[in-house]
């Protein structure tokens, strides 16, 4: 039995994210989906790994529209279901989305997004929160980890009393912090499907569900927005809304989700508890304007702190605003008054600086000699630890051979990067190799249309790269566009077997599923081939015959081709602790600073496995980090570098 | 071993670079301790953008309730560094003259040393720059000691052996023990235990 599915009132030390999961187990949640992505992998893992204990359908599905769109038709056949991804993902299903929130749902319907403020682990830091309002259904933030397992028990019953989907929001600092989280009891597994569709159109529960019809929008929205009306009168006696601190405060701080707690750590720090409350919100949109009226009334000073975009702080004033005539005028201090950063992550120490300001307190803490001297020892002291790509590696491999023949054709080609670990390729690690990036699969769509270009006279090779989990998530129909307009570009698709970046999610050209069932897996050269690509497939290790393909692809540059550089993830189970080569540097052939090549492997090569040697000035191998892929052997111009065959390799 | 937590909330922050065992290695410590049934809160930062960058994974033990995942500047009670540098840059943002600071002296370079942009400190500079802002510090090569077990990746449990010998956590060797038998596959239950041993025995008086 998992931890997970204990069921005894025990105390468990939780990540967020399987708080979440453990919420939806005793929420009863029958069917979930998602698409990986950081920081909300670890939810539909957790659920994945107690399917069959607890009857469950999980899935990991092709993209987070089509997430969502499985999701609903459990909730369609009256079943309790959840899906989950993370903020970029919210994006991509928010088509869906506004439909399905237009033709309600049934059984229980939960939306679990998972923000990045910060962009800790993202492209950008991107804000889920909006969509709420947008499609109009209710937002819950849990403001610690029991909450977060306690709230998304809760969400599930609130979707079937007001037949809408619900909205949950997390952060980083919340999905992956842990804290302690106290079981309650499991419910039974005995769920049947069964969807229902001969009543009339008007009847929510026994007609067909569909979204908007032309031209008579009464008959979704106006129940609809009778929905979320509902939903603030429920939230009004919500007990995830609470309030701590004295009856009358001089200042009262509005927040909700990990902002909670940074708040009490502050006003614990600065020692105010008497002159500041907190006032926790849990339901943030829409919210219930009763109770937001009885706290704005204890005190003329409102500090809201929330992470990103001042959407809390814009919805409170818009209250206040309206109450004014019976609360009185209030002053506001946030994100507007410039007390609380717009961009990035909140911590205590930000929401101490904003209360310093605000009530004239300072802190106690170290002496400024010690600040001083720390701060000096890490502006000259410590190099910074960029990041890069793990020894081993496959994508370094492939920028690398594709930067060198890019540099070879001397016509300024480029590359259309996209979201993967090969990210680097913006950077030195990756040679400065990409120069787009934007979200999955933008970079073949972007290629696509570069490829059109020389009409006006652009004659530099393009390029685009892009992994597989990728390829199926958004990136076909860019080459499906691409083939038909023909756009003259070639996409290399980057096959690294799995979602590697997030943990080796399977996507459909695996032949297992989230559940480790076997399932068909798509081959991606013969769905390419069926689409009308030329396709060719190399093993980025073997450096001499990717290069020559690529040289090859690049000077021919008629129709759009496609390139896959197949081999496993340096972290892959398949790849980890299973060396295929010994890595030796000949200390008599190397010649280091005196060769030509002035260090080519460390210095640009740069591969983690590879170390400089000071004192004899030459290159060694790291023999803790090295992978034995055996890449740096070919990389090396006067073969000093030597691999050597180990025996125990499982190929 | 202590009875009592030494502060309310006792702040840990274990450091390192990415593929180090950080994670692990606050895991347990966490599950250490909500056996002995104290509230644990961590606050941790991993996903790819992690990989070869670095690691610190935020704990706050407490009596009465969780703390906020992220320690205030200089709050920080013990800090156990898997990697030195990274040791030295959790010291100077969250560190304080009373700190104890348990770190491993092996490097891992980042990128830019690797490529020559940048040096790496030397050993005696690292320990002369740590010493002087945090007295209470105790080097060991902890990776020297995992390899010796067969696998770098053990240097986090030798530390966090360290840190239950010290006598600053309420924990001994059998909550280790019990936590590892949870938690682990059974093959890996006693080379764990030994590397906890070797760290354990370090500072114990």
């Amino acid at each position: 039995m998992s931890y997970l599915t204990d069921n005894q009132n025990n105390d468990y030390l939780l990540m967020g994210n399987e708080a979440i999961a453990r919420g939806a187990l005793e929420g009863g949640v029958n069917v979930a989906s998602g698409y990986p992505g950081t920081p909300s992998s670890e939810i539909i893992e957790a659920l994945s790994s107690v399917a069959k204990e607890r009857n469950l359908y999980v899935e990991w599905s092709i993209n987070e529209k089509v997430a969502l769109e499985v999701a609903a038709s459990a909730s369609f056949a009256g079943l309790r279901t959840m899906c989950v991804m993370k903020q970029n993902g919210v994006n991509v299903a928010s088509d869906f989305l506004l439909h399905l929130a237009s033709s309600g749902t049934r059984g229980g319907m939960v939306l679990v997004a998972c923000d990045d403020p910060g962009a800790l682990s993202s492209v950008n830091e991107g804000e889920s929160r909006p969509f709420a309002r947008l499609v109009e259904i209710p937002l819950l933030e849990p403001g610690d980890f029991q909450e977060a397992k306690d709230i998304t028990k809760w969400a599930f019953e609130l979707s079937e009393e007001i037949r809408n989907i619900v909205m949950i929001r997390s952060v980083t600092r919340m999905s992956h912090a842990s804290g302690n989280v106290r079981y309650e009891r499991l419910p039974d597994t005995n769920a049947k499907a069964d969807f229902r569709f001969d009543g009339p159109l008007s009847d929510p529960e026994t007609g067909p569900v569909i979204s908007m019809v032309v031209g008579i929008s009464e008959l979704q929205h106006v129940p609809q927005q009778e929905k979320i009306k509902k939903a603030a009168e429920i939230f009004e006696d919500c007990p995830f809304n609470t309030y701590e601190g004295p009856e009358k405060p001089e200042l009262l701080i509005i927040t909700s989700s990990a902002c909670t707690l940074y708040s009490r750590e502050a006003i614990s720090l600065l020692n105010v508890k008497d002159r500041v409350g907190i006032l926790k919100l849990a339901t943030t949109w829409p919210l219930p304007p009763r109770l937001i009226k009885k706290y704005l009334s204890v005190t003329d000073r409102i500090l809201v702190v929330e992470e990103v975009l001042p959407i809390l702080e814009e919805n409170i004033k818009i209250l206040a605003a309206e109450m004014a005539h019976e609360i009185g005028p209030k002053t506001f201090y946030g994100k507007n008054a410039g007390n609380i950063p717009s961009v990035g992550e909140l911590n205590p120490d930000i929401v101490v600086s904003a209360l310093s300001t605000i009530l004239d307190v300072r802190v106690e803490s170290v002496s400024e000699s010690f600040v001083k001297e720390a701060a000096a020892l890490i502006e000259t002291g410590i190099p910074v630890r960029g990041l890069t790509m793990c020894p081993g590696c496959p994508h370094r491999a492939s920028l690398w051979s594709i930067h060198n023949a890019l540099e070879m054709d001397g016509r300024k080609g480029f590359v259309c990067g996209d979201i993967g670990c090969y990210v680097a390729g913006l950077w030195p690690g990756g040679f400065n190799t990409v120069k787009t990036l934007h979200s999955m699969g933008s970079g073949s769509g972007i290629a696509g249309g570069f490829g059109k270009l020389r009409q006006f006279g652009m004659d530099q090779p393009v390029l685009s790269i892009c992994g597989d989990s990728t390829f199926f998530h958004a990136a076909m129909p860019a080459l499906a566009n691409a083939i038909h307009h023909k756009s003259p570009f070639t996409m290399i698709i980057l096959d690294n077997r799995g979602a590697a970046m997030t943990g080796f999610q399977p996507h459909p050209g695996t032949p297992v599923n989230a559940m480790g069932e076997a399932v068909p897996s798509l081959d991606i050269a013969e769905i390419c081939r069926a689409m009308g690509a030329t396709v060719e497939i190399r093993n980025p290790f073997d450096i001499e015959e990717t290069q020559q393909t690529l040289h090859h692809l690049i000077e021919h540059q008629e129709g759009t081709k496609v390139l896959i550089l197949s081999q496993a993830c340096a972290l892959s189970p398949e790849r980890k602790d299973n060396p295929k080569y010994r890595m030796k540097v000949d200390e008599e052939i190397c010649i280091g600073g005196n060769c030509g090549c002035n260090r080519l492997c460390t210095r640009i090569f740069g591969c983690p496995g590879l170390l400089w040697d000071e004192e004899k000035g030459v290159s060694k191998i790291n023999d803790i980090m090295c992978t034995g892929c055996g890449v740096c052997a070919d990389i090396c111009p006067a073969g000093a570098i030597k691999r050597e065959e180990v025996a125990e390799y499982v190929g | 071993m202590s009875d009592n937590l030494l502060k309310d909330p006792y702040n840990i922050i274990i450091t390192g670079v990415g593929g180090q065992g950080n994670v692990m290695a606050s895991r347990l410590l966490g599950n250490m301790l909500v056996g002995r049934g104290y509230y644990v809160t961590i606050g941790e930062t991993f996903g790819a953008s992690q990989r070869g960058g670095s690691v610190m994974s935020h704990m706050r033990i407490s009596k009465k309730s969780i703390w906020s995942p992220q320690i205030p500047e200089y709050k920080a009670d013990l800090i156990i560094a898997i990697e030195p540098v990274e040791g030295i840059r959790v010291l100077a943002r969250y560190g304080n003259p009373a700190v104890k600071l348990l770190c491993n002296s092996h490097p891992v370079y980042p990128s830019s040393v690797i490529r020559g942009e940048t040096g790496y400190p030397s050993p005696e500079k690292i320990e002369s720059s740590v010493r002087d802002l945090a007295p209470d510090t105790t080097f060991m090569n902890a990776t020297e000691k995992a390899v010796s077990l067969g696998n770098s990746i053990l240097a986090g449990i030798v530390l966090l052996g360290t840190a239950c010998g010290a006598g600053v956590l309420p924990l001994d060797r059998e909550d280790f023990h019990e936590t590892i038998v949870n938690r682990l596959e059974n093959q890996q239950v006693e080379l764990n235990m030994k590397a906890f041993d070797m760290g354990f025995r370090l500072l114990k008086n």
